[in-house]
Formats: C-alpha cells, structure tokens, sequence
C-alpha cells in the first residue's frame, strides 16, 4: 500500500509535512498551556475572572475584555494565556503549508488542474488566517 | 473469564456516560442557579470536569463511529456554562486536531485519496468560511435551534443511512475521468486489492456547498455528512470514504477554524483541555475497539445526541433554559 502510495502526486510529502506539523503543534500548544496554568508568565485575563467571560457572546466579550479580533493577539504574547495562541495557530496553519508543498510537485507533474486547485485552496485558506473577514455582533 | 472482564468494563463506561451526562446536567442547573447569585464553583473546576467528558467523549467517538465535533459541540453547548460562540471555536479546532492526528497515516497507507479530497475540499473549505461568519453573525438561540434541528437530523442519518462496503460504479462521470479520480488500495482482510472508481462528481460537489456551509456554522466537523456522500452518492468504497472524509475535515475545518479564531471565539482554557482529553479519550477508545465492539455503543452515542439535540433546539426555543 506504502509503494502504491508513491505513486500519487504529492500525497506521501504531504503527509510527511502534516506529520511533523501537528507533532510540533500538539507538543506546542500543551508547553504554552502549562505555562499558562502555572503563572510564569501573567495573563491578561485573570484565570479567577475566567468564569465571568466564558458565557458571554464572543462579540460581549471582546467589548468588555477590550480584546482586539485578528492578529492582534501578536503583540500580546507575553501574556500567558495569548501564548497559547502562537500554538493553535500554528496547528491551524499547517495545512496551508502542505498545500504550498504540493503545489511544485503538481506543476511538475504537468498535472496543471491540481496545481491550480491547490494554489485557489492556499489562497482560500490564507483570507481565513488573514484576520480580513470580521463578522457583525449578534 | 474475559467475556465477564468485558461485560464489566463496557458495564462502568455505561455508568460512566450515565453519570457525567447527569452529573453535568445537574451542575449546569446548579450553575444557572448559582451564576445569577456569583457562581460558587472554583475557576478551574469547568475546565477539569470537561477535560473529563471530552475524555469520555473520546472513547465514545471511537466505538461510535463518529467524529468528536459531533459529540462535543451539543453536549458542551448544551451542559456546560460556556457561550455557544466559545464551544462551536473549541468543537472546530477538536475535529481539527483529531483529523491533523489522523490525517498523514491515513495518507501513507493510501486509505485516503489526495486526488479526491483536493476538489471536495477546496469547495467544502470556501463554503465553510461563509458558515462560520453566519454562525458568528446570528442570534445564539437561532444558532441553538438550527443545531438542534441539525443533531436530530444527524441521528436520522445515523439510524436510516446504509453503508456500501463496495458501491457498484459501472462506469465513472465525466468530471471524474478528467480530474483522474480513481485509485486501488490492497483490502487487509481479504488480501485483495480493490479497484474504484466514482460517479455522480458534480451533484457531491454540490452537497459539499451545504456540508461545508454547516460545518463552519456549527463548527461540528462534517464527517456525519462527508462519508454518505463519498460512499452512497459518489461510489467510493466505505474504507477509502471514511478515511478521505477524516482527512478532509483537516482542511475545511482549518478554514472555519480561523474565522473563529481571529473573530476572538478561542478560549485557551477551554481548547487545551478539550484537545487533549478528546485525542487521549481516542487513544482509550481504539484500544478497546482492538479487543471489542459493542455494539450497544452505537445507540448510547445515538441516545445522547438525541438528548443534546432536543436540548439545544429547546434552550433556541427558551422552553429549556
């Protein structure tokens, strides 16, 4: 099965890409995490307030937390619990790096429908990441 | 001796789901009650009691078939203390996990088609953003009722779909023969090696707008809706759909994810401890898959998302606050 594998354009280096990533993602996000629970470094949300947030509507919270929507969580990753997001989004964000990799094999292959297809994915996937698509509140 | 050590095991996970289904139900009413007062329950406590079901909820995926989005999203929405915004990010980035896991395995041993998932997944992918921004957009109890009506939906499709170990494909459609989309994989049992091939392309690419649209609305994952049509509307055989499906839910859930994402709808707090109590749960669960399949487990998974599913479309329709 391994060799009939081989046989498909780029199955095999992306899974060897997804294997690495969501190895270094899981371990990622776990290390944040603890850090996050003991208090090395301080977060921005108290965990005690915790509970005064988590049942409010995502756009209530963001209002009273005075959080930023997109990638405004960068410039705060000192604090403990925004740590944790440079884990998730890098378990989010593998997949677009695996279909950058198969795009070369694709074209390569003279197989220029897949390469197409998988260039539109990257970029469909990238808009999702870019933080460009805000909803309204509810 | 052995048949009586597994009656008991699969006896205390009985207990088990029994008991944290009713012991949430009731610290959530506990919860109602005591939030309106100051809750008087420590911070922590809802992270741990949900890395506890998400663990449950792990070993049930697995016995049940099903993929953990399905489970998490109506038993936490619906349960816990959480918004739905904060339980529909988690439930995304869960499936994620679990189909990232999964995903290069079932790629290596050719179980799972590149070639077939890559179209499905590019229209599933784009259709989810649209989801997730609706989902984020509505009112919680219309996002309430639209779940429950899609869980109980689900349960439907659990209990009347019927699976084709080999669908018979006389002869593949058009769009397929273009986009090269047939393969062959070696079926362990038998030692034989299975040719395949698929029809009916465009009306699954179609579906694939709904499933991708409800997938980021819900942020259930799709598996429930992506192996019927692989398998009974496209002809894929059952293996090579359940394993493309698992795979695909890392790409159509990467873009939903993201929405909710940079939208603020992640709590670490919640994430971490979901992730890793669902993906160690799964770990339990193919363990004892290895040894036996109850198939009572099936209707346990099917009972609770019936039970999640009326509560959700009751909490929408504010008869069961």
């Amino acid at each position: 099965m391994e060799k009939e594998a081989k046989g498909l354009s780029g199955q095999l280096a992306y899974a060897r890409i997804l294997d690495k990533g969501m190895k270094i993602g899981l371990v990622a996000i776990i290390i944040t995490f603890v850090i996050y629970l003991t208090g090395i470094l301080t977060p921005y949300i108290p965990v005690s307030d915790l509970p005064k947030y988590w049942g409010l509507s995502v756009h209530k919270y963001l209002e009273e937390t005075g959080i930023h929507q997109g990638w405004s969580w960068l410039g705060m990753l000192g604090k403990g619990d925004f740590l944790n997001f440079a884990g998730i989004a890098f378990l989010a964000g593998i997949t677009i790096i695996c279909y950058i990799r198969i795009i070369p094999i694709f074209f390569r292959k003279k197989d220029f429908v897949y390469g197409i297809f998988a260039i539109i994915e990257v970029l469909v996937l990238t808009l999702a990441a870019s933080g460009l698509l805000k909803t309204g509140g509810h | 001796m052995l048949g009586t050590a597994r009656r008991i095991s699969f006896l205390i996970l009985i207990l088990l789901v029994i008991t944290s289904v009713f012991g949430i139900a009731y610290c959530s009413e506990q919860t109602v009650e005591t939030a309106a007062k100051g809750s008087s329950l420590p911070w922590w406590a809802w992270p741990l009691i949900l890395f506890i079901v998400t663990f449950v909820l792990g070993i049930l995926a697995v016995l049940g078939g099903v993929g953990g989005g399905v489970l998490f999203v109506p038993i936490v929405g619906g349960f816990f203390p959480f918004h739905l915004d904060f339980v529909r990010g988690a439930g995304l980035l869960v499936a994620l996990a679990g189909a990232l896991a999964a995903g290069p395995g079932l790629l290596k041993s050719g179980m799972a088609c590149l070639r077939l998932a890559i179209p499905v997944a590019l229209i599933a992918s784009a259709c989810a953003i649209v989801g997730a921004m609706i989902g984020l957009a509505l009112p919680t109890n219309v996002v309430n009722i639209s779940l429950g009506a899609t869980i109980l939906g689900i349960v439907l499709i659990m209990l009347m779909a019927k699976k084709s170990e080999y669908p018979e494909v006389k002869q593949a459609d058009a769009l397929s023969s273009a986009l090269n989309i047939y393969g062959i994989y070696c079926e362990a049992s038998t030692g034989r090696d299975i040719n395949w091939q698929i029809h009916r392309t465009p009306q699954a690419l179609a579906t694939f707008i709904i499933i991708g649209v409800m997938a980021g609305m819900f942020g259930l994952g799709a598996g429930w809706a992506n192996v019927p049509v692989l398998n009974l509307m496209m002809g894929a055989p059952l293996k090579v759909s359940v394993a493309t499906s698992k795979f695909l839910l890392s790409v159509t859930d990467t873009s939903a994810a993201w929405i909710y994402f940079n939208n603020g709808a992640v709590l670490p707090m919640m994430v971490v401890p979901s992730i890793v109590g669902i993906m160690l749960g799964s770990i339990v669960g193919v363990r004892i898959l290895a040894k036996t399949k109850p198939a009572a487990v099936r209707y346990i998974v099917i009972v609770m998302l019936l039970f999640a599913g009326a509560r959700a479309l009751l909490k929408g329709l504010g008869i069961w606050k």
